[in-house]
């Protein structure tokens, strides 16, 4: 620690790094500022509030002082805050589960009498559930060989592809300063146009796969270039726009599978016909474990995407209309441009969503090809804070917790909305780091209400 | 120049130099698309129906004060005859702008009347026994447009102070839980109806406090509150519900007819022979249009949703203010989705809201921030539900998704610009902090 950080007379936290403070500023630049600068700030390199406050007492520094500082430290970072967050979302649900567990309810009758049945009772029900998602989502100890061991994380893995890819686009939406609620749309039509691709044309393998990709990039993106041109054209709010697109892909999509062209021979489902072989992303560990190429091509996205957005002019331009719609049309950039660029791109990502389900996980077209992930995504992209690797992370966080369904009904007789509470409560708690501080009685830092989605 | 002010106003601020062109092509958007519309009603319900047919309407039912006889159209003219109306609407509109005068509300009301007639006309051409139920249709609006009503005025109430309630989806399915969980452990569906509210307004609560002391972002939050109802309902119902049959029954609630006026054919079934919850909905509407703009809550309310700073210095207590509003609409939300259960008589199921909330969002924009905005354009989406399940039943010639796809691609038209500028509260979504 240098002099000047020990110095008292050091000033308090800055106040000036108030970002979002003036009432007055167009309602969208605060939005996405707060958004962005809410994420700025998650990193975990130490603030000037934070370092400045260990002198604020004004005493001589001895060894227990730096060792309370460095303690300070450890308590005021945020990634502190994100694991108490997962700590204190997995209390409540396992408080769910408690409520909900038949066996608690019967013991309650004769708690008085042998306290004891409750509390083990109240005990079996959360660990059974939580063990099951363990189990179920990243290492099953109890499976006979070590392909049953890794199986789970496997999966999970899979289940995070099509998370991935959306969460990567609605995160350029936000930093952009566009709320996108229609990945759910986005990915409907990309898979939509992915499986046309993959059933109608009989492409060389190799040519038909990568066809098959463009047409769900594709898809997704007229879906996304709807909004972006209504909002730069007439200023149509995206939330609304794209929540109502959400509505018309899945009725249309219900329509086709209405059509001749797209049923099944033989079916009398509403589901189309199974995709070409050569037209899926090969499974990359063989047969026995359902992981496919989309996986490595969303982790190339998340590169891309990360490049784009720090590296590249295009991306700077998207945050500073994100951070300052009024500043970047002052310093010569197209806020429209701007606008219908980030809603395409964040479209094609989704659309490749679609794709690792209809190329990946689900060769054949069913309304419920797009499952929930649309939705899932947002929680991906806000708990990754917009960032291409957390939302990595974030994906494969929830896709864990959305392979672990199954156990979880077999093992320990749930049903998987637990999931929803779990993962909803973590995005809250996060987005609110103040409430995990209060919750377990952390110290405040000075610049505490800067830290917030 | 005051038209370039006011096209300004809505959209995000645009370089003044685009601003003319915008404005000369908005005012001709409207007659345009209307032209469209009816051209597009003339081809396709006038002379895309066959010469011979025709349809049959009926209209009143046996207790009402007289019957009107079902009576029996050509479907051809008849259609052609509406569509003509309709074109004649989009000319009248056309020669209002080229007047520089505007059109009252009432032409794009005649005019969907009378596109919509063409559509029916058309639909039911040639159906033989099948009539058109013209008041079963408009009871069906009513009766479905009813949570979406409440919805969109608990968005009214939130974001008329500044709050922004995505999570109204939320908070209709948390009151249609409790209602129907309580309704169904006290065997009563009125005291499931009392409960419901307070469901909703937990789901307020929760958004006010995040919202509200922590400054997060509203969209999130309510988003995020959405995803944590479904959860915790979905959960509830497929542990606790289903061990325990008796807390999820169907119930029902009694028609109470209002006496006189629910004998006046059409209207009397239409309005005045309901459930409780449906003239819970007027008052609900009524109550709030007058006490929004006429009362001194009310201004209080729009003053801090328009300009907190100014609000506060005139010492309104913002952030109180904010919270109870965000809580009292998410009590009416919560109100609204007992009519998933208790008030039509079914259990709960999962995620039985279905979208309704996001729906109800849309209406409360269409409707402008206003409570009698909102409950036409719910009226409206209503409406076209009821019209989908007609049209299902008689055996319509147009596919039941694309039909279901009608009102989303209006929302889109009329919040693009189609109906007029929407302006949102000036305040709406930043948190106020001193």
């Amino acid at each position: 620690m240098s002099d000047d950080d020990k110095n008292p007379t050091t000033p308090k936290a800055p106040q000036g790094s108030d970002v979002t403070s003036s009432a007055d500023r167009p309602k969208k630049a605060a939005e996405s500022s707060v958004l962005v600068g809410g994420s700025d700030d998650g990193g975990d390199a130490p603030t000037p509030g934070v370092t400045g406050e260990s002198g604020e007492g004004g005493e001589p520094t001895t060894r227990s002082e730096d060792a309370r500082s460095m303690l300070r430290q450890i308590t005021e970072s945020s990634t502190l805050v994100v694991i108490l967050a997962i700590v204190a979302s997995l209390i409540i649900g396992g408080i769910l589960i408690i409520l909900a567990s038949e066996e608690v309810r019967t013991t309650a009758g004769y708690f008085f009498s042998r306290p004891g049945d409750m509390l083990s009772a109240m005990w079996n029900a959360v660990s059974s559930a939580y063990s099951a998602m363990w189990n179920g989502a990243f290492f099953n100890a109890d499976a006979d060989s070590f392909s049953g061991m890794i199986r789970p994380f496997i999966n999970t893995l899979t289940m995070a592809t099509p998370l991935i890819f959306a969460g990567l686009g609605l995160g350029i939406g936000f930093r952009a300063g566009l709320f996108n609620i229609g990945a759910q749309g986005q990915i409907i039509m990309g898979a939509t146009l992915g499986a046309m691709v993959g059933f109608m044309w009989h492409l060389p393998p190799g040519l038909h796969l990568i066809v098959a990709v463009l047409g769900c990039a594709l898809g997704g993106a007229i879906w996304g270039f709807i909004p972006g041109i209504l909002k730069a054209k007439t200023g149509a709010h995206e939330v609304i726009t794209t929540i109502m697109l959400n509505y018309i892909a899945l009725n249309f999509l219900a329509y086709l599978l209405t059509l001749d062209a797209f049923q099944r021979p033989g079916s009398d489902n509403p589901q189309s016909p199974i995709l070409d072989s050569s037209s899926q992303y090969p499974q990359v560990f063989g047969a026995q474990y359902p992981l496919h190429l989309g996986f490595f091509v969303a982790l190339f996205a998340a590169w891309g995407v990360w490049w784009l957005m720090e590296r590249s002019t295009l991306g700077f331009q998207f945050r500073a209309v994100g951070a300052n719609p009024s500043a970047s049309r002052t310093a010569g950039m197209s806020v429209a441009k701007s606008t219908v660029l980030v809603m395409v791109i964040a479209g094609a990502l989704a659309g490749l969503a679609g794709s690792g389900q209809i190329l990946g996980t689900q060769p054949s077209l069913t309304t419920g090809i797009a499952a929930s992930f649309g939705f899932d995504a947002i929680t991906v992209a806000l708990l990754g804070r917009s960032r291409p690797l957390g939302i990595v992370f974030a994906a494969i966080l929830f896709g864990g917790l959305k392979a672990s369904g199954p156990a979880l009904q077999v093992q320990a007789g749930l049903p998987i909305d637990i999931v929803l509470v779990v993962q909803s409560l973590i995005v809250l708690f996060i987005a609110a780091p103040p409430l995990v501080r209060f919750l377990f009685r952390l110290p405040t830092p000075k610049n505490e209400k800067e830290v917030a989605v | 120049m005051s038209a370039v002010v006011e096209a300004s106003q809505g959209t995000a601020p645009e370089p003044s130099p685009e601003d003319a062109p915008v404005t000369a092509a908005k005012r001709w958007r409207t007659p345009i698309i209307l032209g469209v519309v009816a051209l597009v009603s003339l081809i396709v319900f006038g002379l895309g129906s066959k010469a011979g047919e025709t349809t049959s309407f009926s209209i009143s039912r046996a207790s009402d004060f007289f019957t009107v006889d079902t009576f029996t159209l050509p479907t051809r003219t008849t259609a052609i005859v509406a569509s003509l109306l309709a074109l004649a609407l989009a000319a009248y509109s056309a020669w209002a702008v080229s007047q520089s005068r505007k059109t009252g509300w009432w032409l794009p009301v005649v005019f969907g009347i009378a596109v919509m007639f063409a559509l029916l006309a058309w639909a039911g051409g040639g159906r033989g026994a099948t009539d058109i139920q013209i008041t079963g249709l408009l009871t069906g609006a009513v009766v479905l447009s009813v949570p979406l009503v409440f919805g969109s005025l608990s968005g009214v109430v939130c974001e008329r102070s500044g709050i922004i309630n995505i999570a109204i989806e939320g908070q209709l399915l948390a009151g249609a839980f409790l209602a129907a969980v309580v309704g169904s452990a006290t065997g009563n569906p009125y005291i499931g109806l009392i409960a419901a509210p307070v469901a909703g307004a937990l789901v307020g609560m929760l958004l006010a406090l995040f919202t509200v002391k922590y400054w997060v972002n509203q969209i999130v939050v309510g988003v995020v509150l959405n995803v944590l109802v479904i959860g915790v309902t979905s959960f509830l119902f497929g542990t606790l519900l289903r061990d325990n049959a008796n807390l999820n029954q169907n119930l029902g609630m009694a028609d109470l007819p209002i006496p006189l006026l629910s004998k006046i054919p059409i209207i009397g079934p239409v309005l005045f022979d309901h459930n409780l919850l449906v003239y819970l909905m007027y008052a609900a509407v009524g109550v709030l249009s007058v006490m929004l703009f006429k009362s001194r809550w009310g201004l209080r309310v729009r003053a801090v949703g328009e300009h907190p700073t100014a609000a506060d210095t005139v010492g309104i207590k913002v952030n109180r203010t904010r919270v109870r509003n965000t809580i009292l609409g998410g009590a009416l939300a919560g109100l609204g989705g007992a009519f998933f259960t208790v008030a039509s008589g079914l259990a709960f199921g999962k995620e039985m809201t279905a979208g309704t909330g996001f729906i109800a969002l849309a209406a409360m924009i269409l409707g402008r921030w206003r409570p009698s905005g909102a409950l036409a354009a719910s009226v409206m989406f209503g409406f076209a539900i009821a019209l989908k399940d007609q049209l299902g039943i008689i055996g319509s010639p147009i596919p039941s998704q694309l039909l279901a796809m009608l009102p989303y691609i209006v929302t889109i038209f009329a919040v693009a610009g189609l109906v007029g500028h929407a302006r949102p509260p000036a305040a709406e979504g930043i948190p106020y902090k001193k």
